[in-house]
């Protein structure tokens, strides 16, 4: 914040905060994005965290070769827990990957001009959380080399899937969420690389930028075409950030395990995803503006914005929270009863507690203003809601399969050294890409900051 | 079997010589001269033309060549394989020596047909000659101590695979336990000794013979008695005329008998009895009234498969009218038939005996007994029970009580009229009925005088179960030859110059009594696999006509039995039946000799000392089948562990001693307990076990199971548990009683593999029980609370089930969690072993498991973490069966991504092995949690005689797929053939399920449900019948008929 700027904690004040800092103009926006990719040296400290982030996902490609090699038993599933840290890790990452879509087509559509400098490396992550969501579907599988048996491919066995497997819905879910969510992504990339493309100085660079740039020439008739372009594929985005973990939340809603069977889901599926989506938007913007020194562009007015929706999403999982409860007990049903009780008193009520401390207790802090500007304390939060989150998806899968219905067949679970490397593996196979991208893309788009100098500028006047 | 192999190395190898051998194919092929004269020869057209022209009619013909009737053509077509197949043209070097020896090894176990050479007779179905692909039945029986069961088993292409009982044989009346079941594994056993040896080297049988010349003459010049013969219980008559034979061929020998779980008891106290050892043989079925005096007689004891039919005959119910038998039990332990007892009373073992005192006096014979307040009045209503039965009343005094207590036994029994009706004596079975424990001390004195110079041991494995105070090892080092037969190099074999491999009962010829004196012949299913050899033939050996054959003896033993009958018809007819005709032994009788009051007192234990009590574990016995992997797996019927023993203590005295146990975060109340290691100092020695809290158990009892800690057993078997036979001395065979610093809490912790380890129900209806007064008042009480849904709630449209509707019956009142029924499983369905590692996890793959749960507790949670031990003293267990339900409405049928898991036509839920990607999403909705995941690769795929032991009806599952009881449908198929074959709908009871025929109790029960006459039908018409979890509207093919207790309202009231 700079000097001149009135105190913060003033609530007109910091509703009138800008979405971009003051004195930028067209070039300088372009300079000061294209610079991080195009002209600015690599720091070391890139280097280091790249270094680090590779490693960990060499972790993963060593936790998944054996995996290969020996059989998911090197897990700590087992009867009855046949679901563990993989279909935990699963939701947990396509939860995230909610954030960007919805941040780039619902405040869209929904004309919110905040979207603009963190949509774009928040659709990225939304991405790189699909990519590392989709490995586990996969290698959960016992037979992974069969896993295709899962797509409708006209087979000479004349063999379908069998559609009345909530998976199935989930590899379309899946699948069509990751394929809109990369073209949007690519299609608002495209101004930029061709921005990329003539400011870059090296022969390889100005081909490899030219090439994604698609002969992009900013013509009026370009513009044109983009920009519906955009629009019909933000519309089309829309419906499938509700969809998806709506379908997702169906593997749990549809089978009749105790802790599963309940119609709460759907949207306490979709609302707990934004929570962690926005909170691991919020994880990445903060050391990203203060490693690129892109304060001016991630105002104080974007962290407050994604504080307050995080706290309203965080306040409808806490009302599925209370309504799992109160219909486990008021429906009488012995079995969701036990659950219940189970939940408070069994062998995992601490998860059960933290979950509540992470998602329920901790963020209504977020209803204070000076807590949400304050980036430490935003940035403690988030990786808080993070870890509620994720603790969320693990008390719903695995303690609900610890104890169902036949009591002599109750068990417990506990993760094994390759169950931690997987999900720590996706973890830095996430932020290497995180890396690499604002290494070789720009963090921010540049054609909609542009966009947004001019507008701010007429306000201004 | 434990762990995955590590078979890097030989898989590389492998890879090697694929390379090796196609690139020296590749050089034949261009250096060979014969070869190249079939390639550069050209087909002659003309030739071919001349050849058509000259026939007429039609010709078939598949190539050019043939119709040429080209010679070369011709060597092709007869030749199986290629060229170069049958050669191997190059001087072995070592490389390929090696290579050779290893494949030779390998390919020694899974040569085609291993029919023996003599004539054996099919029993069941006699096809004119053997159909590939379709299994022969023989019958043949297995012996064991003082029983043989007579089994029928199955052969696929000379291969048995799996064992049923035979209905004609009394031993099992067509039932079998898990030692039976598990016995064809031990012939597969990869870690059986294979050949002769001395001091490890292996030898020829000729070196033995000729090895053998010189003790025999020594000892017959010798004088004094040199020469001894240890073997362990013998029924077989002409094994015991064999050993009688040498005995008088040698002059200075002796034979000596030891059973380390032997029934010294019982001979005695027929001898203190009756002044002679006679055989007493029960008749459970005629019995209104039983009372057990620490008897296992319905699981463990000769005749016990036999005894579980009878008895369960009692106890099925069709409606509220009939009327059922009985039990009482007072044991220390619980054991499988205290577990299902109307009564059950835990005592230490030395009271026993004051029971026994206290109801010969009641019923009138005099003497006393003292008994605690609350036992006493236990007892005054079983006298009195046991009064009003008079004749059709019975006590069965168990193997390992002392001889007092059988002696007491036999004067009540005498004393209620019962002998002649639910018991009768008969000469005894064995072949030479001693007091096993004074041959063997005997023996051991001679040994250590240096008396003994040449020692025969048949199949015992005396280093290793010898009481510890003997110090069997040092005494057998002074025997100048020692010859070991048995099956494995075991502890003794160590110690012995020659170690004989012995050949497997399903190997060798053999005959052998069972308990009520029936003679069954054993009958080989296939040859020896290895160079192993039976006791017939080592005895041999010392006569002097030391090549015959078992075959030869046993077919000579039964010309003496034929009588005046047709010895050529009668042996086979004695194939065939499994039983040698009118063999069983007519009762005698005997005269009381006895009385209690002549008993000299009974010792009292003090209070506040400890008593420790030795058992035969329930799997493995005495250890002789530690290297048996489906036994070592198999959860025991009561505590439900696997892999290891551990030392038994009742809720109290764990509270006393501090003791607890935990659920583990890894696989938990499934999978691992982690328990008290604590130390055992008794009868001088120590041992270290782990403590496992057993409820039921009488106090200040410690149940030390035999049979583990072995060092030698094998791959499977070796350092598993603890060896109780350490503490184990001679004056203490059975119980020790120890002052209470006996027990030491070390502080270290043990996991032991427990697969069930909560045993309340949560006020669940899993397992629907009442008393016989409650269902005569309410028929259908275990229908009660039932809420299945009406059947149009399913979204989904009905399945119709026009043809046969397969369906089970699982009488709860006739189970006891024998286990008989999941070996059967595992054997009929090549079900894989895990090893405790997986157990832990929680990862066993039985299609069937028996639940075992506890009612009658006053704690709320019923969680043994808990620590009100009162409830715990002695609750009403009860057992449950639970294969796959075949639901209906399945829930993991909708829930398979990929629609690995089907409904069938008939209504099961079939597994598509090939199809299943491994999502597991079908287990985890699976309510029953019937379904078993290979979460690695559980199957042995490498060794060879595994290969020989599988079904071939039945795929083996690979890593990543998920499999379940599928109700046989292997069998069910089968007979869907043989009835479309004869056009005709299938019989009921033509298919039987593996754990249905294995039920001694007849507690399974399987067929359509569609057919209003068939059995299972109804059954499941029965107001006893119920489906678990009815209120998920599943519609389980499976349902269970409540158990029925038949308490005595006079204890009830109490």
């Amino acid at each position: 914040m700079s000097a001149g700027q009135p105190p913060i904690d003033s609530p007109e004040i910091t509703r009138l905060t800008p979405v971009l800092g003051p004195g930028h103009t067209y070039a300088s926006v372009t300079d000061k994005i294209s610079a991080i990719v195009l002209t600015r040296p690599t720091s070391l400290g890139w280097y280091i965290g790249f270094l680090i982030a590779f490693s960990v996902f060499g972790v993963l490609n060593i936790a998944i070769g054996w995996l290969i090699i020996k059989g998911v038993g090197i897990w700590g599933i087992n009867i009855p827990i046949g679901w563990g840290f993989a279909i935990v890790n699963f939701v947990w990452w396509i939860g995230i990957g909610h954030a960007g879509t919805l941040i780039s087509a619902i405040l869209f559509l929904l004309n919110q001009k905040w979207r603009t400098s963190i949509n774009r490396f928040a659709e990225a992550m939304t991405l790189f959380a699909v990519a590392c969501a989709g490995i586990f579907p996969l290698i959960h599988t016992g037979r992974p080399w069969y896993a295709f048996w899962m797509f409708p491919y006209p087979s000479v066995m004349g063999i379908w899937p069998q559609f009345r497997s909530p998976l199935i819905w989930d590899v379309f879910a899946v699948s069509t969420y990751g394929t809109v969510s990369l073209l949007f992504w690519f299609v608002g990339l495209i101004p930029d690389l061709a921005t990329l493309r003539d400011r870059s100085t090296s022969k390889t660079k100005q081909i490899i930028y030219g090439m994604l740039a698609m002969g992009w020439r900013g013509s009026a008739r370009h513009w044109h075409r983009y920009q519906s372009a955009y629009l019909l594929l933000a519309g089309l985005a829309t419906p499938l950030v509700l969809s998806v973990h709506t379908v997702v939340s169906f593997d749990f809603a549809v089978a009749i395990v105790p802790g599963w069977h309940t119609t709460i889901f759907p949207p306490y599926f979709v609302a707990g995803a934004i929570y962690s989506g926005f909170a691991m938007v919020l994880s990445i913007a903060i050391p990203l503006r203060k490693a690129y020194g892109l304060e001016d562009f991630i105002t104080m007015r974007h962290l407050d914005n994604m504080a307050k929706v995080m706290l309203a999403t965080g306040l409808i999982v806490a009302y599925g929270y209370f309504f799992e409860f109160f219909m486990s007990l008021y429906s009488g049903n012995k079995f969701d009863v036990f659950l219940v009780q189970q939940r408070l008193h069994g062998p995992y009520s601490h998860f059960y507690f933290a979950l509540i401390l992470c998602n329920i207790l901790l963020p209504q802090l977020l209803w204070f203003q000076n807590m949400r500007t304050n980036v430490t304390v935003l940035f403690i939060m988030s990786i808080v809601v993070n870890v509620g989150m994720w603790l969320e998806r693990f008390v719903i899968v695995v303690i609900s399969l610890t104890r169902d219905f036949v009591p002599s067949a109750w068990g417990r679970y506990s993760p094994t050294v390759w169950d931690w490397a997987t999900f720590i593996g996706t973890l830095g196979m996430f932020v290497m890409l995180i890396f690499l991208f604002v290494r070789v893309l720009p963090a921010i788009s540049i054609a909609e900051m542009r966009e947004l100098v001019s507008e701010t500028s007429e306000e201004r006047k | 079997m434990d762990g995955m192999p590590e078979n890097d190395f030989i898989d590389g190898h492998m890879h090697n010589n694929e390379q090796e051998d196609s690139l020296r194919a590749d050089d034949h092929s261009d250096s060979n001269a014969e070869d190249s004269t079939l390639r550069e020869h050209k087909l002659d057209l003309a030739a071919v033309r001349a050849k058509l022209r000259e026939k007429s009619g039609k010709q078939y013909w598949r190539t050019l060549e043939e119709l040429s009737d080209d010679p070369h053509f011709e060597d092709l077509l007869h030749r199986e394989f290629p060229r170069q197949a049958s050669e191997w043209d190059e001087t072995v070097d070592r490389r390929n020596f090696l290579k050779l020896a290893a494949a030779s090894l390998a390919f020694a176990g899974i040569s085609g047909c291993r029919q023996p050479d003599e004539l054996i007779v099919p029993y069941v179905k006699q096809p004119d000659g053997l159909i590939l692909g379709k299994p022969q039945f023989y019958a043949t029986a297995m012996p064991f101590g003082a029983d043989a069961i007579g089994l029928l088993v199955e052969s696929h292409e000379g291969r048995p695979t799996h064992v049923t009982g035979n209905p004609d044989h009394p031993s099992s009346l067509g039932g079998t336990d898990v030692i039976s079941q598990a016995s064809v594994l031990n012939l597969y056993d990869p870690d059986r000794s294979q050949t002769v040896s001395y001091l490890g080297e292996i030898r020829t049988w000729s070196d033995f013979l000729l090895a053998m010349q010189k003790p025999v003459v020594d000892a017959k010049a010798q004088g004094g008695t040199p020469f001894r013969i240890l073997t362990g219980t013998v029924t077989s008559p002409t094994l015991a005329a064999q050993i009688e034979n040498v005995l008088k061929q040698i002059p200075g020998s002796k034979w000596h008998q030891w059973e380390p779980a032997g029934s010294d008891g019982p001979r005695e106290g027929s001898k203190l009895a009756f002044g002679r050892y006679v055989n007493t043989v029960y008749r459970p079925e005629k019995a209104d009234v039983i009372l057990s005096l620490d008897s296992d007689f319905l699981a463990s004891g000769p005749g016990h498969i036999g005894y579980m039919n009878a008895f369960y005959r009692r106890r099925k119910l069709s409606g509220p009218n009939d009327t059922m038998n009985r039990l009482y039990v007072v044991e220390p332990t619980p054991s499988v038939t205290g577990s299902s007892a109307d009564h059950r009373l835990p005592l230490r073992a030395s009271e026993v005996e004051q029971f026994a005192r206290g109801l010969a006096a009641l019923v009138g014979l005099g003497g006393s007994g003292t008994l605690s307040p609350a036992a006493q009045k236990w007892l005054d209503a079983v006298a009195s029970d046991l009064a009003k039965h008079r004749g059709t009343s019975l006590v069965i005094a168990g193997e390992f009580q002392p001889p007092a207590v059988h002696a007491l036994a036999h004067a009540i029994n005498a004393a209620l009229g019962n002998v002649g009706t639910t018991l009768y004596y008969t000469e005894p079975v064995e072949a030479n009925p001693v007091n096993q424990l004074e041959s063997f001390t005997e023996l051991c004195a001679d040994m250590d005088a240096g008396r003994v110079k040449t020692l025969l041991i048949f199949g015992s494995n005396p280093v290793y179960d010898a009481p510890h105070d003997f110090d069997f090892t040092s005494k057998l080092k002074k025997v100048e030859t020692a010859v070991l037969l048995s099956s494995h190099f075991d502890e003794t074999a160590e110690y012995c110059q020659w170690h004989i491999a012995e050949s497997h009962f399903l190997e060798t010829w053999g005959e052998a009594r069972a308990f009520d004196g029936t003679v069954s012949v054993i009958q080989p299913l296939i040859a020896p696999l290895y160079h192993t050899h039976s006791a017939f033939e080592v005895l041999a050996a010392f006569t002097d006509k030391p090549g015959r054959t078992a075959y030869d003896v046993v077919r000579e033993g039964m010309k003496t039995l034929a009588g005046s009958a047709d010895p050529e018809k009668f042996w086979r007819k004695t194939l065939n039946d499994g039983v040698v005709a009118n063999s069983t032994y007519a009762p005698i009788s005997v005269a009381l000799k006895f009385s209690p009051s002549s008993l000299p007192p009974a010792r009292i234990p003090p209070a506040g000392q400890f008593e420790f009590i030795f058992r035969p574990d329930d799997n493995v016995y005495d250890g002789r089948y530690a290297n048996n992997g489906w036994l070592q797996e198999l959860a025991r019927p009561v505590t439900k562990l696997t892999w290891d023993n551990a030392a038994l203590v009742s809720p109290r005295l764990a509270e006393k001693l501090q003791l607890t146990q935990r659920a583990a975060a890894r696989g938990g109340e499934h999978g691992q307990i982690v328990t008290n290691v604590i130390d055992i100092s008794i009868s001088n020695s120590k041992v270290t076990a782990a403590a496992w809290i057993l409820p039921g158990q009488a106090d200040d009892v410690v149940v030390l199971p035999l049979g583990y800690g072995r060092k030698r057993a094998g791959f499977t078997g070796s350092n598993k548990g603890y060896n109780a036979y350490m503490v184990r001395t001679s004056a203490a065979q059975w119980t020790a009683t120890a002052g209470g610093d006996a027990i030491k809490k070390t502080g270290d912790e043990y996991p032991l593999a427990c697969t069930q380890y909560h045993f309340n129900m949560e006020g669940r209806k899993i397992l629907s029980t009442g008393t016989l007064a409650e269902y005569r008042e309410k028929p259908d009480f275990a229908r009660e609370g039932d809420e299945t849904p009406p059947k149009e709630m399913s979204l989904y449209k009905e399945f119709a089930y026009p043809g046969y509707a397969w369906g089970m019956a699982i009488d709860l009142n006739s189970c006891n969690g024998c286990n008989a029924c999941v070996i059967a499983c595992q054997s009929e369905n090549n079900i894989a072993v895990v090893g405790k590692d997986q157990v832990m996890r929680g990862r066993e793959m039985h299609w069937i498991r028996i639940d075992r749960y506890y009612a009658n507790l006053n704690t709320e949670t019923g969680d043994p973490e808990a620590t009100d031990y009162d409830a715990l003293a002695n609750p009403q267990t009860y057992f449950q069966p639970v294969p796959c339900q075949q639901c209906e409405n399945a829930p993991c049928e909708q829930v398979c991504p990929v629609g690995a898991t089907v409904h069938s036509a008939e209504g099961l839920n079939d597994m598509v092995y090939n199809r299943c990607i491994g999502t597991r999403y079908c287990s985890n909705n699976c309510p029953y949690k019937v379904r078993r995941f290979n979460f690695l690769r559980f199957q042995d795929w490498e060794t060879p005689s595994l290969q020989l032991l599988r079904n071939p009806e039945v795929t083996v599952r690979s890593r990543g797929v998920m499999e379940k009881c599928t109700y046989c449908v292997q069998r069910i198929n089968h007979g869907r053939i043989e009835a479309e074959k004869q056009n005709r709908p299938i019989k009921d009871g033509e298919i039987v399920t593996a754990c249905e025929s294995a039920c001694p109790a007849g507690a399974i029960v399987f067929g359509n449900a569609n057919d209003p006459n068939s059995r299972v039908a109804k059954l499941k018409k029965q107001t006893r019948n119920y489906t678990i979890l009815g209120e998920l509207n599943t519609r389980p093919r499976t349902s269970y008929l409540a158990a029925v207790r038949n308490p005595n309202p006079e204890l009830e009231k109490a």
